[in-house]
This record gives structure tokens, sequence and C-alpha cells, in this order.
């Protein structure tokens, strides 16, 4: 995947970004002037309280949504002057996604679940790569199952494989244990991780479990619209303790 | 729960409007048909009533037999002179006129304008201040070769005051100098007809009614009824002449017309049926899909205490309101509808009397009842099964509604229904007594049952054929592709009803079609059976007669070997039986028409003489007459002969070139009053080259109603006559494909909607806008070409059937490939179509709402 960082060595970079709905007296302002860089390989989480706007600015980051001011760029492309058709072009080369509702495709199998989005650009998956990827991801006796035949947990391993197979620049995952009990989650946490040892996956992860958060390499918090803390790999009692602290202020 | 109901429907607009539009179609060709027919009788009627304006009294033959050339009996001249002598009569004159006399253009054609007549009327000078035509230039004709001609005849092909114009009325071409140019009083236009009014002895020659009149009209005298004339009229009349006032006269006239246009109307109403039943498949899909989208809002309402019957009664309300609306607004739209299918007869060259547009209360109420009923009907089964959603989906995470209770029981339906099916259609095609309605009713309901039926069934075929003819498009569209054949395949009933929408139109033309092509086949074959000649001489529209005067001229010329003339009307035989009886030339018929004898052979022709008939089987049949039985003929005008039947012989029954009685050609021009021919068969000397028919056509100039035709050419003529049927039987199935269409476009709309999560996601993961209307337009054609593939067999089917039940008619089975093969191509052409809006909404969806869509 030819990636071209920006001069700071992130490969998804935005700067000033504000977000505002609405407009008038019922304008709200989601964000209010973010600037993050993702570096690459590491796994970056997002933490903040729900109305923080921790999801617009993984949205904006990964191209779904448009900021109101500021801008994204990744893997050095600006995303302002892209169109639409570039911008899903843009998304099926550099950015996977992980959903809290696993939105897996009902009507095809575990593995044309995964491959969708080689399909969707034409293209086949590396073999051995597959491979490699369903047996990490526990998949490899599931393939030719449906969603509906799967459970929780082996859906959303579908989601994190569907994610990573095409080797994305990278990763967006949205509460990705959200739905989840805590072992199935647990478990989900861990091939995560092992995505971002084993194949160098940069991710960027967006939850408000202290648990989910302590396998990052670095954890952003967000407060009203602002990143009004950032913590480098932490334990989960240092995480609770700095959210303790951020819901102090 | 009313409110709720009605809150719906305006929150949920454009699906409101596409169910609606299925109905409003069906109700608008309802409603255009009555209305069209209903403005075509009053034309009609008000044509007839102002002809009689300022009459009080009319003496007129009784028509004998409806739609023959003949026309009705004629009333001797001399009772004018009797009646004009009466002191109650202050005015009366006479009048003669013919239907088939024509007017030629400058480029020497007959000018003919299909429905309406043309006429050719004989004016007394007595007439003048109470004929309802007005003149507007010249003068009217006084006697010798003057004629005045309508306004549209003089527009249209520049005819003026001054100018010559040639006309033929049954006997050779004449030429008259146009003194006047007139138009109909009342009527805006008379269809087209034109006239030509002639003084009254010069168009008795014309017409060869010679010392004759069509109708005496009487004016009373100040202050008398018309009963009292009546009274004092009636003794002076021979057997077969009535008299009547005017307005009973004129409903007799227009009676014949208004007889035709009935046929007409339940023809109509026929495909407005077949559109409305495709409405009611498309409303029923509809409702069944919102119901089950529905699911959880229906389950909140249980659980705030909605009983099951109000759960009903909001979508028994939601029905009738969007039947009602979508009625109201057919009815409007059949008034636009009426005028389109006057431009539609008018293409096929059938031009019609117009006047202002009637809307009868009768069409209003019909209309909506109909629509309103068939949208309810259609909207119950959906309905029941709402109220079965059980209140605790309300809670849960993508509720879905339970199954029906009769789902299990659907195979078992479906083989009840097709059973029902092929037994009424077994009856209706094979059933011995059985009259043509009931044999037509018990045809439609049967392939309603069929197509209930196969729609049934369909349900479980969709898998299978949704992957066969997805595989095509999954080449051709890659994964859009592959997910659009998983979609289609995903709600097999949905995608089946959808389909069977379609399958109905398409099953309907396709029947046409085979059958169309078995009938052009049966055109050949019949017409090399009966046709030895090496030249038919025909009407130049190919099935009105044409003066005899036209095959006697051709017969005298010296290139011909040997010429046979057969003439031919209607009149009443037998049990007053109404069938076409021919004059038959007895020493030349046989050489250049080949009868297949039951009893008799080609010699017992020769024996006709003044008294004989030969009679086809079916006549002898339904008459109850064999050879040396005597047969009744009464003629049109009156003239009635009994004729012993001298042999029996069996013609193809569709496309005979011979009535169903024939007479010697001698008695048969005593008998009836016009001497036409349908057809004369002529073989020439030597080889036929074109020369020799060069000679022949040339013989001819003086007919221009007549022309010369090789059996190849006749037998194309013939088929022309079938294509134009056909075409016009496509465009008036096309109202239920495009009623099907709109079913296609809800459908995929609701499962756009439906799928709006999906869709988020695979925008997200990179399907582009252009791939999203890919995925959903394969969906689209899939789902038509499992119409087709189920429409065609289906229709072939039918075609099958029907073509057994005719074997003995001589309509062979036959497979148009070409057209086949269109129809498929129009199938996902439809599809394709139907795509486009369903599509865009798919490509424009915002990827992070839809993401968060629940």
């Amino acid at each position: 995947m030819a990636v071209d960082p920006a001069p700071d060595g992130a490969v998804v970079s935005a700067r000033n970004l504000t977000r505002r709905y609405g407009t008038g007296e019922a304008a709200v302002d989601a964000l209010r002037g973010v600037s993050v860089a993702v570096r690459r390989g590491e796994l970056t989480a997002v933490m903040g309280a729900s109305g923080s706007g921790k999801s617009t600015l993984m949205h904006i980051l990964a191209g779904l949504d448009r900021p109101t001011s500021g801008s994204v760029a990744i893997a050095g492309t600006d995303l302002a002057s892209l169109g639409d058709t570039q911008l899903t072009r843009l998304r099926r080369e550099h950015v996977g996604f992980v959903f809290q509702f696993f939105n897996l495709l009902p009507m095809l199998n575990a593995e044309e679940n995964v491959v969708l989005p080689l399909s969707l650009a034409g293209r086949r998956a590396d073999p051995a790569f597959l491979e490699e990827l369903l047996r990490r991801t526990g998949l490899a006796d599931r393939r030719t199952h449906r969603p509906s035949e799967l459970s929780g947990g082996q859906q959303q391993r579908v989601a994190i494989a569907r994610a990573v197979v095409s080797r994305p620049t990278v990763v967006f995952a949205d509460e990705p244990t959200g739905n989840l009990d805590s072992t199935t989650g647990a478990g989900i946490l861990e091939l995560l991780r092992e995505s971002v040892e084993a194949f160098g996956q940069t991710t960027v992860m967006v939850t408000h479990e202290a648990r989910a958060a302590s396998i990052a390499d670095r954890i952003l918090f967000l407060a009203d619209g602002l990143v009004v803390r950032e913590l480098p790999r932490s334990t989960q009692p240092e995480i609770l303790a700095a959210l303790e602290e951020l819901a102090a202020a | 729960m009313i409110r709720v109901a009605l809150r719906d429907l305006a929150g949920r607009k454009l699906r409101s409007f596409l169910t609606a539009l299925a109905i409003v179609l069906g109700v608008a060709m309802v409603s255009g048909t009555y209305v069209l027919t209903d403005t075509i009788m009053k034309a009609f009627d008000t044509l007839f009533e102002s002809a009689y304006e300022g009459v009080s009294v009319v003496v007129a033959g009784e028509r004998v037999v409806d739609f023959a050339v003949g026309g009705a009996p004629t009333v001797p001249e001399e009772l004018l002179d009797e009646i004009r002598e009466l002191d109650r009569v202050e005015a009366a004159w006479g009048t003669v006129e013919s239907p088939t006399a024509r007017l030629i253009d400058r480029e020497g054609e007959p000018i003919v304008t299909g429905g309406a007549p043309t006429l050719a009327i004989g004016v007394d000078r007595e007439q003048d201040t109470a004929t309802p035509l007005v003149l507007s230039q010249g003068r009217w004709p006084t006697g010798g070769d003057e004629v005045v001609i309508d306004e549209a005849t003089a527009e249209r092909h520049r005819f003026g005051v001054g100018d010559e114009i040639r006309i033929a009325a049954g006997g050779p071409v004449e030429t008259l100098d146009v003194v006047g140019v007139a138009r109909f009083g009342t009527v805006s236009s008379i269809g087209g007809a034109t006239f030509a009014v002639l003084e009254l002895e010069r168009a008795q020659r014309l017409l060869r009614k010679e010392d004759e009149l069509d109708t005496i009209q009487i004016r009373a005298a100040p202050g008398v009824p018309p009963e009292e004339v009546i009274d004092a009229v009636e003794p002076l009349v021979p057997e077969g002449v009535v008299v009547r006032s005017a307005a009973e006269q004129a409903d007799s006239e227009a009676g014949e017309v208004n007889q035709a246009l009935r046929i007409v109307r339940y023809f109509l109403l026929a495909f407005a049926g077949i559109a409305l039943f495709v409405g009611a498949f498309v409303i029923f899909n509809t409702f069944t899909i919102t119901v089950a989208q529905r699911a959880r809002e229906f389950a909140t309402l249980r659980t705030l205490g909605a009983s099951r019957r109000q759960v009903l009664g909001s979508i028994a309300v939601e029905t009738l309101v969007v039947g009602a609306v979508a009625s109201v607004v057919g009815i409007l739209a059949g008034l636009g509808l009426a005028r389109l299918l006057d431009a539609v007869f008018t293409a096929f060259e059938i031009d019609l009397p117009r006047t202002a547009q009637v809307l009868a209360p009768r069409t209003i109420v019909v209309s909506l009842l109909i629509g309103i009923g068939v949208t309810v009907l259609a909207g119950l089964v959906p309905g029941f099964r709402a109220t079965r959603v059980p209140p605790i989906l309300a809670v849960r995470e993508g509720a879905t509604l339970p199954p029906s209770r009769l789902a299990p029981l659907a195979p078992w339906l479906a083989a009840a229904v097709s059973a029902v099916a092929l037994v009424l259609l077994g009856l209706g095609l094979f059933a011995e007594d059985l009259g043509t309605r009931d044999r037509l009713l018990t045809l439609a309901a049967g392939a309603a049952a069929l197509f209930v039926g196969v729609a049934l069934v369909s349900a479980r075929l969709v898998r299978p054929l949704a992957a066969t003819v997805g595989r095509g498009t999954e080449r051709l569209g890659g994964i859009a592709g592959r997910i659009a054949r998983e979609n289609a395949a995903r709600n097999p009933g949905r995608t089946a009803m959808t389909a069977a929408a379609l399958m109905i139109g398409l099953a309907l033309v396709t029947f046409v079609a085979v059958l169309g092509a078995g009938l052009r086949g049966s055109v050949v074959e019949t017409v090399d059976r009966q046709v030895r000649a090496d030249y038919v001489i025909g009407a130049r529209d190919g099935f009105n007669p044409f003066p005899a005067g036209a095959g006697d001229a051709v017969a005298a010329a010296p290139e011909v070997e040997v010429a046979s003339s057969v003439r031919a009307d209607a009149a009443l035989v037998g049990r007053d039986e109404t069938a076409y009886v021919t004059g038959i030339d007895p020493d030349t018929i046989t050489r250049l028409y080949r009868f297949e004898w039951v009893e008799g052979s080609d010699e017992v022709v020769g024996g006709l003489a003044r008294d004989g008939a030969i009679v086809t089987r079916a006549i002898a049949d339904s008459q109850g007459v064999g050879v040396g039985d005597r047969l009744p003929i009464t003629a049109p005008g009156g003239t009635r002969i009994e004729p012993r039947v001298i042999g029996i012989y069996e013609p193809p029954p569709l496309g005979s070139l011979l009535g169903d009685v024939s007479i010697s050609i001698d008695a048969w021009d005593e008998t009836f009053p016009q001497p036409v021919n349908l057809n004369t068969y002529v073989d020439v000397r030597g080889d036929p080259i074109p020369e020799a028919a060069a000679a022949l056509e040339r013989r001819l100039e003086e007919y221009p109603e007549a022309t010369l035709q090789t059996k190849e050419e006749y037998i194309q003529t013939q088929q022309r006559g079938v294509d134009i049927l056909l075409n016009m039987l496509y465009v008036l199935l096309a109202l239920s494909v495009v009623v099907s269409l709109f079913g296609m476009v809800n459908t995929l709309a609701l499962s756009v909607f439906e799928r709006t999560r999906e869709l988020g996601l695979l925008r997200a993961v990179g399907m582009t806008r252009r791939q999203a209307r890919r995925m959903i337009r394969h969906e689209s054609v899939i789902t038509a070409l499992i119409g087709a593939v189920l429409g065609l067999p289906l229709g072939v089917f039918l075609a099958g059937l029907v073509t057994a039940a005719l074997r003995d008619e001589g309509v062979v089975f036959s497979l148009p490939w070409l057209s086949l093969v269109a129809f498929t191509l129009i199938a996902a052409v439809a599809g394709v179509l139907a795509a486009i809006l369903p599509a865009r909404r798919a490509s424009r969806l915002d990827v992070l709402k839809a993401l968060q869509y629940e």
C-alpha cells in the first residue's frame, strides 16, 4: 500500500476541526477545534462521555462526514477536495471499518463478507494473506456460514477481518465491544491488538470503556468538542482515574 | 385510530402515491372507456336526431338485417304523392342515401374515413327549409350533375365550388360539378363522415334506386301532433314499411351504431379489467411490505391498548382512502385517456364522431365502486396479518412479522387454485353447449385463476430462478450483481408478487403474439386451400365489398381466361339467423374456388339455377337442414326466397371466402338490393405476368374501390388485417404492463428504504454510487426477467390450449420467436426503467445517516 505520510509521520491528520449541526439558535457545536495526528502502526483510542464529539470526530476522520471548518488528510490526500466517487475510492483503499452492530450483509457468507471491500474494488484477496487472516480470526471453519448462523463475537470477528483484508492505511473501530458480553468483548480486543502487532495495522478506536482503551498505544480524551487530555499506553485504573478527573473538572 | 391511519398515509406520501397510481390507471381505463363510448353514442344520437330537425314523422322501410350493406328496404316513390295529398301534412319530401358511396380524391383514391359512413344524400327541392345541413358556400343542387360536398372533404382534399369531383356509388365512377359546400348543423364533427348531396332524381340514378326512396319525411301542418299524422299515413303504406315519429326513427337508426359501440365498450372494459387485476397484485404486495415494515408501529399501538379490530380498522381506513382518492383521480384521468384512446383509434384509421365529453353518473359510480373495492380487497389479507403482530415486538430489536397463518397452506392453495383454473379453461375451451358470452367469461376466470395459482407457486421458484437469471447479471455487474441476485431471492414472496404482476401482462402479450402467429399462418393455409385463381380482386381496404360492375369490367377483358365474381351481403337465414349469403357463378366458380364437400361435388354447383343453395356444415347443423330441404332467406331489402339445399361443404371456418349460404349469382341479384362483390377471382390466358395484371388494372380505373392482387398479395393484405388487430391489442395490453412497472418501482423503493443500513455499510466500505445504482438496477432486471420466465411460457401454454381448441378451424400453432425475444428484452428494459428512481435514491443516501438508521 502506497502510503505517503505527512511530514510529522501521521497517516491521518486533522487540523482545527469544527463541526456544527443545525443553524441559528438551535446550532450545536460537536467539535470546536480539534487537531489530531494518527501515527502509523499505532492503535489510538478516542474516549469521552456521550456527546463529547468522539463519534463525530471519527466520522470526519474516516471521510464519512465533512467538517464545518478545518482540514483532514488520509495518507496525504486532503479530503476536502474530493467528490463522492473519489472519496468512496479513497475509503475503499485506505480505510477499514468495524461497527458496534457488526453490519454484515445477511445474504453473503462469512468469507464473502470478509472480502467485500476487495470485491467492490474489483480485486481479489491475496490467498495466503486471506488464509492467515481467517486463521487468526478463528473463522477458518466458519467461512461458508451466513451471519445468521454466527454468534455475535464471530460476527464481529468477520467485521474485523473485513476491515483488515485490504490492508488499509487505517482501520476505524466504533465501540467494537459495545454490543458484546465482556468475555466475548475481551477476545475481540485481543484480536484488534493482534492485528496491530502482527500486521502493523494502524487503528483508531472510539470507545467509552476503560478496558478497551487499555489496549491502545495512545489515548485521546474528548470533552465538549475539544481534546482535553492525552495518555500514552495506560492500565485500566490509570484510565479510570483520568476519566474521573475529567468528570470532576 | 382513524387519525393514526390518515397520519400514516400523509407521512408516507411517495409510497401512497405509487400504490395509488396502480389503481388510478385501472380506474382511468374503466372511466375512459365509458366516457369514450358514451361520448360517441351521444354524438351519434345527436347526429341522427338533428338529421330529422323540423321533421315530425318519417316513413321508412323496416330494417330486416343488421349490418347489411343493402341497408333497409326502400319505400315506393308513389307513396310520396299520396302523402302530400293528406290534410294534416304541410310538406313531405323523399330522400335516398347510401353508406357505401365514396367520393374520390384528387389522387384517384376513395376517401375513406373508417368508422363513420360516407353518405350520398338525395335532396328533394321541397326539403330546403328542413335540412340539418347548413350551406356555407355556393348553392343547393338543382338537378343535372350538381353536387354539394361537406366542408371537411372540401378543405382536406382541396375541392371548391366550380371544381369537378368524382363519386363511386356501386357503379362506375361518375363525375359531378361542385356547386356548394355545406356542414352538418349541430354536431361539431360527425366523425369525419363525408357526404355528397345531389338533387333527388340524380341521386336515385346514381344509387340505382329509381322510383324508390329510403325515407319519406313529413312536416305536420301547424298544430297537428305527429300521432295524428301517423294515423293518417299508416293505412297508405305497404307491408315492411313503418311510420314513426322523427324521434323514434332517430333512435332506431342510432340503435345499430350503439349496438356496435357496446361491443367496443365490453372489449375495452376487458382490458381495464386486466389492468385492475394487475393493479390488485401491486396493491396487495405494497400493503404486505408496508405492514411488515410497520410491524413495530402496530405492536406499539397494541401495547397502548389498541384491539386487533382497531388495527384492522386502521388499515381498512387507509386502503379506503387510498382507493377513494385513486378512483377520483382515475375518473379524471379517464377523461384524458378517452381522448388518448380516440387518438389511438384515429391512428388505426377509425375516425369517430366527437362532441363534448359525456361523464355519466353511472361512470362515476362504477369507477368508484371498482377502484375502492379492488383496493380494499387487496389490502385485506395484509391487514389481517397486521392484527397478528404481538405487542412484544414493540420492544424487540429488528421486529419482523410472524409468518402468515395461511403460509403452510400456500402450496395446497396454489394447487387448488391452479386445478380450478385448468377446469375452467378446459370447460371454456372444450365444452360443447356454451354461449359465446359464458365461454369468454369462463375462459377469463380460468386465466385469472391460473395467474393467481402461478403467483402463489412462484414464491418457491424465485430462488432457483434468481440464481439462473442472476448468473448473467453477476457476470455483468460483479459483486453489485451478486448482491442484487441475493437481494432478489431474499424475500421470495415479495419478489414473486412483483414479478407476477409483470408476468400477467407478458403472458397476455405472448398469448396474443402466439395466437396472432397462428392466425397469420392459417391465413396462408385457408387462402391456399380455397383459391385456385391467379388473381383476386378485392376492396382496397381488404374487407368491404366493392361494386359488382368492377368484376364484370375485368371479366370482359381479352386477357381473361376465366373470371368468377362472388356477391355477398348479410341476410336472415332459416329461423332468423343472421348469416352471410353469397352469390356464385355456377359455370365458373369451381374452376377458381376449391370446395371441400361433405355432401355433393363440384358437379352439383352447375345445378344451382334459380332455386338451389349450397350451405356450410355449420349452417346445415344449426338450421337442421339437409340436401333436399328448403332454406328460407330474407334479404336486407325484404325479399324472401326459399331455395332448396343441393350441397353441403366444409370451409375453413376462419377466413372462409364464401358466405354461410351460397346461391346462384342470378338469384342473388334478383333478391338483394345492392349488387356488391366480396371478391372476383381471375385466371388469365397464359402465365400471370405483370403485363396481364396491368391490362386488368386498367379495366379497374372506373372502380377505385376495387384493387387487383395476386394470390400472394391477397394473403399479405389479409395478414395485414391480423397485424393491425395485434398491434391494437399490444397497445391496450401495454397499460397493464405499465401498471406492473409501478409495482416494481414500489417494491424496489420499499426495499431500498428497508435496507438503508445495509446500503450505508456498503457505501462506507467502498461501494461507489454507480455500483449502488447498478445493484438496484440488477435486482430490478432480475425481478423483471423472473416475470418474463413465468409469463412467456404461461402465454404460450394458454395460446397452445386455445390453438388446440381451434385446431379444426385451421389455426396452427406457431411460435413467433422474434416476438418472444423482443418481449424478454422489453421486460429487461422495463426492469431498468423501474429501477431509475429507487436506484437514484439508494445512491444518494447519506452514508452516515444510513449507518445510524434503525
